[in-house]
């Protein structure tokens, strides 16, 4: 696309820009049609597991149920509590968006289909999901809210500490692939089922499963919402369409993380037969079932528990895991 | 930030220093069960002091009861406790039947016993649901209401309500148990006798749920009589205090059940005595339907209802002991009609049962003592 856009005579840079558009509009769209389907499997998914249907009235089996709810949000009145700091309280979805999104330049798809197949995609990785911290903190410090405050502390601790364990697992793949790209990282998954990093990696999966679960703030790790204690934390104060973006932005991140536990640990679009990103959907789906499994089935935890989960349990697993892939590394050659 | 000290004439707690925050919890907030407000000091999330303000649903049940007579209060208590409806009518009608020396038939007792301990059931259903709730575990909210559901329809179709069932009269019940009665509660209990075992695998062992519910909320045995607490409270603290095995009525005396007692006070004993009780509450109903006779369900009370005296009926609800104080002057409105609520009482515990702990411990805590604001507030 962009030499054709070059033959049009048109300036490099120009052409740059308008293909970046162009990506991050395709992004975005991918992003709201996979959280409406998303939103629609989770109360699929909820209802199976608690014995109902769950929505089936608008649509063949509830399917335009979201897209209903979605209409309803953004027709709402846009509410700006009075002792908010306005700019600020404005600006929180933007940021959250605008982080669960620009993960999504590195996702492979395919072997050879991301936006951007950054050198260092595995740091990109670690810092991108760092900036979900800053848009929690921004929303629950504006909205004048103590439980929204009191969310936003909570999800500044955990993000962070659970950061750390997920950043120690990511450099064990990093090392089991000799690379921080995305592409590398799926090449070395190539050729069967027994050349998964989940099997060399099964603590470092189960590492960076916990810990994701964390980062995308889904239960039993929901704490910065938890909903029967703080009302619904760092969201309280929001209401139609920004609420709207947070709850896009949940999903986004839920898709995002078991995209890349399908990518890092299950092959990523790997597989015989399907194309490869038949595959990639199929892996991922797989994973978020089993997240949203866990969600419908587990209490939530309580904050200081999770923090001695993060610190004394995961860290120190994950630091065990790492040499241990290097002596891996090692014996392989 | 701004603090806000407490307003609107709530109990004071002291200034907050600097870390310190009042936070405002409830009247509406999803985890206090109704319109109970608690004003928290806390520390990060840590509570320093927590103040229970209730009121909010004061309905001026006691000075209604004085203005009527008898047969149009029992409604009233109905709406009390709403989810054990039929142990809230009951000790105001025991009262009524004593001062008004009306003998009541065996078979009545017998129903009257197996609609209570059914309502139990109900009851501890809809806290267990509640709890798991609280605690974020949505789904097993969802499994206690499928089975309330129905026991549900099998009050109404003995009753014809679902809640509120005005059932008890002075003097027996208002109708027999309609044909095939017991085939459905025994159906009932089998099913739930199944569905228990999955809601222990569900939450019991679960180490999530441990860990949020051990030596969280703990209430000494002294300090649980010395509050007058009594129920799951009470007997989760190690006390076996049940009314009806203290002070046995009805016919409860005829009946073998055990008083399930907690090891240490805390959330989870109360936990454990509640899931107990399902199975003692099982135990005494199919006694009950083995051994009702046959008879009136009505006894003959007088026409015109003159209360004289005083006197005081207690009854074992799903929450605890619930009382009726009632005084008659010859007429045949009450003179005096006081009403003991034990979660009233648990309510006190709130503030000794929070220090120290966290948030969502509050909420723990609250779901544990089972609250019904109706109950507290009358």
């Amino acid at each position: 696309m962009y030499e054709w856009l070059l033959g049009t005579g048109m300036h490099p840079s120009l052409a740059n820009v308008i293909l970046g558009l162009a990506k991050a509009v395709l992004i975005i769209t991918f992003l709201a049609t996979s959280a409406l389907i998303l939103i629609l499997m989770e109360r699929k998914v909820a209802g199976r597991i608690q014995n109902r249907p769950g929505p089936n009235r608008l649509g063949p089996g509830g399917m335009f149920q979201t897209l209903a709810d979605a209409i309803k949000l953004v027709s709402k009145e846009d509410i700006i509590p009075s002792g908010a700091d306005k700019a600020v309280y404005l600006l929180a979805p933007v940021v959250i968006m605008a982080a669960s999104t620009a993960l999504w330049v590195v996702v492979p798809f395919g072997p050879s289909t991301a936006v951007q197949d950054l050198n260092i995609g595995l740091i990109y990785i670690a810092a991108v999901t760092g900036i979900n911290v800053l848009a929690f903190l921004m929303a629950g410090w504006s909205s004048n809210n103590k439980w929204s405050l009191l969310g936003s502390m909570r999800s500044a601790a955990q993000l962070v500490s659970y950061e750390v364990a997920l950043v120690l697992s990511l450099v064990a793949i990093g090392m089991m692939a000799g690379s921080l790209k995305l592409s590398d990282i799926i090449a070395a998954q190539q050729g069967g089922i027994q050349n998964w990093f989940i099997f060399p990696q099964m603590l470092g999966f189960i590492i960076f499963f916990i810990a994701g679960l964390a980062e995308a703030n889904r239960a039993p790790f929901d704490l910065p919402e938890a909903e029967s204690e703080l009302v619904a934390g760092y969201n309280t104060e929001y209401s139609g369409f920004r609420w709207a973006v947070f709850f896009l932005a949940e999903y986004a991140n839920l898709m995002v993380f078991s995209a890349l536990t399908a990518t890092f640990f299950l092959g990523g679009p790997a597989g015989p037969l399907l194309p490869p990103i038949v595959w990639f959907f199929i892996k991922t789906y797989a994973v978020i079932f089993v997240a949203m499994w866990i969600r419908w089935t587990l209490p939530r935890i309580r904050i200081d528990h999770l923090m001695n989960l993060g610190w004394y349990v995961l860290i120190p697993l994950a630091l065990i895991n790492l040499g241990w892939t290097g002596l891996y590394v090692l014996w392989r050659g | 930030m701004a603090q806000t000290s407490d307003t609107l004439g709530s109990p004071p707690l002291s200034v907050p220093v600097e870390h310190e925050l009042f936070i405002n919890m409830g009247p509406q907030h999803p985890s206090t069960h109704g319109v109970l407000r608690v004003l928290l000091k806390v520390d990060g999330e840590v509570i320093l002091d927590a103040k229970p303000d209730i009121g909010y649903l004061h309905r001026c049940f006691e000075k209604i009861a004085e203005r009527r007579p008898v047969t149009q209060i029992i409604p009233y208590c109905d709406r009390t406790d709403y989810l054990a409806a039929i142990t809230s009518e009951w000790p105001f009608v025991m009262a009524a039947e004593r001062l008004l020396n009306v003998e009541v038939p065996e078979r009545a007792e017998y129903i009257r016993v197996i609609v209570a301990e059914l309502q139990r059931i109900a009851s501890h259903l809809l806290w267990f649901g509640a709890f798991a709730l609280d605690l974020g575990a949505t789904s097993a909210f969802l499994y206690a209401f499928r089975e309330r559901e129905k026991l549900l329809d099998i009050f109404q179709k003995l009753t014809g309500a679902r809640m509120l069932y005005n059932y008890l009269r002075v003097g027996g019940v208002r109708n027999d148990l309609y044909d095939g009665f017991a085939d459905d509660v025994h159906r009932f209990l089998d099913d739930l006798e199944d569905k228990l075992d999955e809601y222990h695998r569900l939450l019991t062992g679960n180490r999530i749920f441990e860990s949020r519910v051990k030596g969280i909320g703990v209430v000494t045995a002294e300090q649980a009589i010395a509050y007058g607490a009594s129920g799951p409270v009470l007997r989760g603290a190690g006390v076996p205090y049940d009314v009806r095995k203290a002070h046995p009525y009805s016919v409860y005396d005829r009946f073998e059940f055990g008083v399930p007692v907690g090891p240490s006070g805390d959330v989870y004993s109360r936990y454990l005595v509640r899931m107990q009780e399902f199975y003692e509450s099982m135990k005494i109903i199919r006694q009950a339907l083995d051994g009702i006779p046959e008879g009136e369900f009505m006894g003959k009370p007088p026409r015109r209802m003159r209360l004289e005296g005083d006197t005081y009926a207690r009854v074992e609800s799903p929450r605890g002991e619930v009382g009726v104080y009632l005084v008659g002057n010859g007429g045949e409105n009450p003179w005096r009609c006081h009403y003991r609520s034990p979660c009233f009482v648990h309510l006190q515990l709130l503030g000794p049962m929070a220090k120290g702990a966290l948030i969502a411990d509050m909420v723990a805590i609250i779901g544990s003592i089972d609250i019904v604001m109706g109950e507290v507030d009358r």
